[in-house]
């Protein structure tokens, strides 16, 4: 069975997309990309947020069909129709989720889907001894009679990779396959990578982290809105023009309206939590908010910014550390406590937990305020109160809805969120939390939106701006605080930093060693 | 671009926008009526509308002003009534088929279905004695159902129900009417209710799936009245004749519920469960309680945002569902058999969750579904001796109609979606 598989083991050689053009409704994710791998070495796949990297990988993996161009390997065009298409052709593919069966054990896991060397019987007895073998080989230590349930995510990422070197993978696509890892998991996965080399694999590797691109990988192609930017070797980039390539775009000025914040409204004290996936994704954050003013948080998604909006919000449990509003503690507060108190929070993913999509406007107009003496009597719902009340929010947000009785999901987006922010809003607090308030939001909203939280700012207003996009922030942040692996990376004031100094803080690097060193860690060229 | 109030200026905008929070309507009123006697006067009473359209013509998708009600669409009201219909139709025209293949000929099946059902006095209120107790179960599985939760517990629930409802006037024999009755429903309430909220509580604190714990609830139940049949609660006059039949003594002719027609069975608890239908849905739909259940139901993420305690909800539905699946075996000792006996529920706890899906788990719609599965059961015992068919076919075109008229609703609604897309100006025109 081993040798057969040896056998049938294709060495995949160089994998090239031409021209590949990609549209989603609304969006165009790819246009025009060309990109390529040759066997033996890492070329990484470097870009922001929806720059269109995993689009692109996915097409190469047969998930998505190019509406146009050619992936041609070792010379052939090829035209996947699936990823059993991809598959056979040597390509494997990591995906930031892993799928695996949890009840299952590793050597299940990895034989599932495959034809059994012992026809109607499963073979666990040889799939377990080539598991053993390509983890001695790989350095990928697993044991295949585990349940994958009992496995930490760092062994659950390798069973992924025994499977793909079990289906025969010659070029295996990762897809952010550090974000989950600990450093000493990352350190023993790059010795893999490297044995992966020697044997003739090549690899597709997506990051956002400089320091990883530049110590693993042999070539670097930056995307950025669906196009490439930039390609080239990696030691002949520098971590600047990689930031540059990355981020580097026409930059507004910051508002310049003048003001000063007040006294300390919030203080967060050494917040520690656990992530969704059991590891610290808060790893102590001290941060303090004044009143009237705006902090910003930027960060590469991933890296704690919504496990922190979550405990914020009452959502998730801190493990330790201390939370002040006001002087109260509200480290362990209920979610009504937290509305008492004046806190409100406008949601990263506002159609799951900030509106009820199947409820008419209305309805979500008074979703927190329905247990308040304004909109009921005794047990009954007040509707008169509650239209007044709508009606005010729609007119004065000018929110474009048909009526109040619609169902909110018939609502653009931009309308939605406009909605949202005047329901948080009109509950008066003085501490708002808001999350990616202008993500996927049409221009016109966003400025409203952008709007309103100056003018709350101005009003005294304690605001934590949660963005990805770094001309939001520094429009309209009075301080950035920068947040990378669950931590506080740096801190920087409103117009003392570039977009470059942000780009660094958010992959990694902070201001002391952008000071010491131009950046040039990693491979030296030969 | 920006969407703005054109005749209003900068300072002024931002004054209104800082006014509307002041919770005092009166206040907030006169404070605009100062900054703009024409803002005041539409914010004040909503009454100029069509002013205010003029005024922030970006407030509104047309220009139109915002109107009271949602525009009534007819296409959808033609579906939501035909729809049902049509898919009764199609099953019974399935059913057809297999009827013809047992060589007996549908139409004189369905003939018999309907004349059993409808034809004579004595179906037609043996119809509504069957739909009071599908109708009370189905109350208690829309409430669930809205919490996201799916009650498959009623058998057990409406024996408590009937436990309870059998025991206390047996135990407390000589008071009057118009106390045993409310006592016997209270208790009888109390007991499905407390049957229900074991496994709404397992759910909510433990993830405990429903369906499999409310199944196991069945079961428990079920032997505990089996046990108390053969035991404490048989009837003493069978132990004299040493005849030991699983039945208890006959209740106390107070606790009897009126009979509506003479020489019928139909009772007054059919009253009961109409009113308690409207009560069920002023719930849902007007009260906070409702409205919590709902949201939790819809989004549990977004209820939790909202400070919405989730855990709490989903236990209290389960909870009510319990309670009127054990009204509903209150109702059917003290209205129909007047003493509790062996296979009492007679399936109502699963025929009640099919009927709360064909009525669109709404306790109004609630209403002619039930009368719908109670005259399919009448008359299927009609059609059977009649036709002589199996019984078992007789719950196979039960199931058939279930799945054709939920089948038609999604149809529906899809065809309804796709409508909607290929008009361009539909949802987009919000925008």
């Amino acid at each position: 069975m081993t040798a057969a598989r040896e056998a049938v083991r294709p060495k995949t050689g160089r994998v090239e997309m031409r021209d590949i053009v990609k549209r989603f409704p609304g969006v165009l994710a790819n246009s025009g990309v060309c990109f390529d791998v040759v066997p033996g070495e890492v070329h990484a796949l470097l870009g922001e947020n929806g720059a269109g990297k995993s689009t692109l990988m996915r097409q190469l993996y047969g998930m998505y069909r190019p509406d146009s161009g050619q992936i041609i390997v070792d010379g052939t065009v090829r035209n996947f129709r699936s990823p059993a298409d991809a598959i056979a052709a040597g390509i494997g593919m990591i995906h930031q989720h892993f799928m695996l069966v949890p009840t299952m054990t590793v050597a299940q896991n990895v034989a599932l889907g495959l034809p059994s060397g012992r026809g109607p019987f499963t073979d666990t007895k040889g799939v377990s001894k080539e598991v053993t073998r390509l983890g001695n080989e790989y350095g990928l230590k697993v044991d295949p009679d585990a349940f994958v349930w009992q496995l930490s995510v760092g062994e659950q990422q390798r069973v992924e990779i025994i499977k793909a070197l079990y289906r025969g993978a010659g070029l295996v696509i990762l897809d952010e396959p550090t974000a989950v890892l600990t450093p000493q998991e990352v350190e023993d996965l790059f010795t893999t990578f490297r044995t992966m080399l020697t044997e003739g694999h090549s690899l597709i590797f997506i990051s956002h982290k400089l320091y990883e691109v530049k110590a693993i990988s042999d070539r670097v192609t930056v995307l950025r809105d669906g196009q490439v930017v930039g390609s080239g070797r990696t030691c002949d980039l520098s971590q600047q023009d990689l930031v540059h390539m990355m981020v580097g775009r026409e930059v507004k000025d910051p508002d310049p309206r003048p003001h000063t914040p007040g006294p300390e409204l919030v203080k967060m004290q050494g917040l520690k939590a656990m992530g969704d996936r059991g590891l610290e994704a808060l790893r102590g954050i001290d941060l303090s908010i004044r009143s009237g003013e705006i902090l910003g948080l930027a960060g590469v998604s991933g890296n704690g910014q919504k496990e922190l909006a979550e405990c914020l919000a009452g959502m998730r449990k801190l493990s330790s550390g201390k939370l002040l509003v006001e002087g109260h503690d509200m480290t362990n507060a209920t979610v009504n406590e937290r509305f008492d108190r004046g806190m409100a929070f406008i949601p990263e993913e506002r159609m799951r937990d900030g509106a009820i999509r199947e409820f008419t406007v209305g309805e979500n107009v008074f979703l927190h305020d329905h247990m308040s003496k304004r909109f009921r009597r005794w047990i009954f719902l007040s509707f008169d109160r509650m239209r007044e009340h709508a009606l005010s929010l729609v007119e004065l947000f000018s929110v474009k809805t048909p009526s109040l009785e619609v169902p909110i999901k018939n609502l653009s987006g931009g309308n939605i969120q406009k909605l949202i922010m005047a329901r948080e809003l009109s509950r008066d607090p003085f501490f708002l939390v808001a999350a990616q308030p202008t993500r996927g939001v049409d221009i016109g909203a966003s400025e409203y939106i952008h709007d309103s939280l100056l003018a709350q700012r101005e009003k005294g207003m304690a605001i934590l701006l949660i963005s990805e996009d770094l001309d939001e922030l520094r429009g309209l942040s009075d301080r950035i605080a920068v947040m990378y692996e669950g931590g506080i990376i740096g801190i920087v004031d409103r117009g003392s930093s570039t977009v470059e100094e942000l780009g660094f803080m958010m992959a990694g690097v902070t201001l002391e060693q952008m000071r010491k060193d131009g950046a040039s860690t990693g491979k030296a060229c030969p | 671009m920006r969407p703005s109030a054109r005749s209003l200026n900068e300072s002024e905008r931002y004054c209104v926008r800082s006014l509307i929070f002041i919770d005092m309507p009166e206040t907030r009123a006169k404070l605009l009526q100062s900054l703009s006697p024409r803002v005041g006067q539409n914010v004040k009473t909503g009454e100029s509308r069509a002013r205010l359209g003029n005024l922030m013509p970006s407030a509104t998708t047309t220009g139109k002003p915002l109107r009271k009600g949602a525009p009534i669409d007819w296409t959808k009201v033609v579906l939501n009534g035909a729809m049902p219909l049509a898919g009764v139709l199609a099953a019974l025209a399935i059913a057809g088929i297999f009827l013809a293949l047992l060589k007996v000929d549908p139409l004189t099946a369905y003939k018999s279905l309907v004349d059993g059902a409808l034809g004579s006095t004595f179906g037609l209120t043996q119809t509504l004695v069957k739909a009071t107790p599908l109708l009370l179960v189905g109350l208690g599985i829309c409430i669930a159902f809205r919490a996201n939760v799916i009650n498959i517990g009623a058998e057990g629930q409406i024996i408590m129900g009937a436990l309870a409802g059998a025991a206390l006037p047996l135990s407390m024999p000589g008071l009057p009417g118009f106390v045993l009755v409310p006592l016997a429903c209270i208790g009888g309430f109390a007991a499905g209710a407390f049957w229900g909220f074991i496994p709404g509580i397992l759910k909510a604190r433990l993830r405990v799936n429903e369906i499999l714990s409310t199944i196991m609830m069945n079961a428990i139940a079920l032997q505990f009245m089996n046990f108390l049949l053969q035991g404490p609660l048989m009837d003493p006059e069978n132990v004299r004749r040493g005849t030991f039949l699983a039945q208890s003594a006959r209740l106390p002719k107070e606790v009897w519920l009126p009979r509506l027609v003479p020489q019928t069975l139909l009772h007054s608890g059919l009253f009961i469960a109409i009113i308690l239908a409207v009560v069920v849905y002023i719930f849902l739909w007007r009260t906070t309680i409702g409205y919590q259940i709902r949201a939790v139901g819809l989004s549990p993420d977004a209820s939790g945002y909202a400070g919405i305690d989730v855990r709490a909800n989903i236990a209290l539905s389960m909870t009510l569902a319990g309670g009127f699946a054990g009204l509903a075996g209150v109702i059917e000792v003290i209205g129909v058999q007047h003493r509790l006996l062996e296979g009492l529920t007679s399936g109502y706890g699963f025929t009640g969750i099919v009927a709360a899906l064909l009525g669109g788990l709404h306790p109004i719609g609630l209403i002619p579904a039930s009368v719908v599965f109670g005259g399919l059961l009448v008359g299927a015992d009609k059609m059977q001796r009649a036709v002589q068919i199996p019984s078992s076919l007789v719950t196979a075109i039960l199931g058939m109609i279930v799945l054709f008229v939920s089948g038609a609703g999604i149809w529906a609604k899809s065809w309804a979606a796709k409508r909607l897309a290929g008009r361009p100006q539909g949802t987009e025109a919000t925008k």
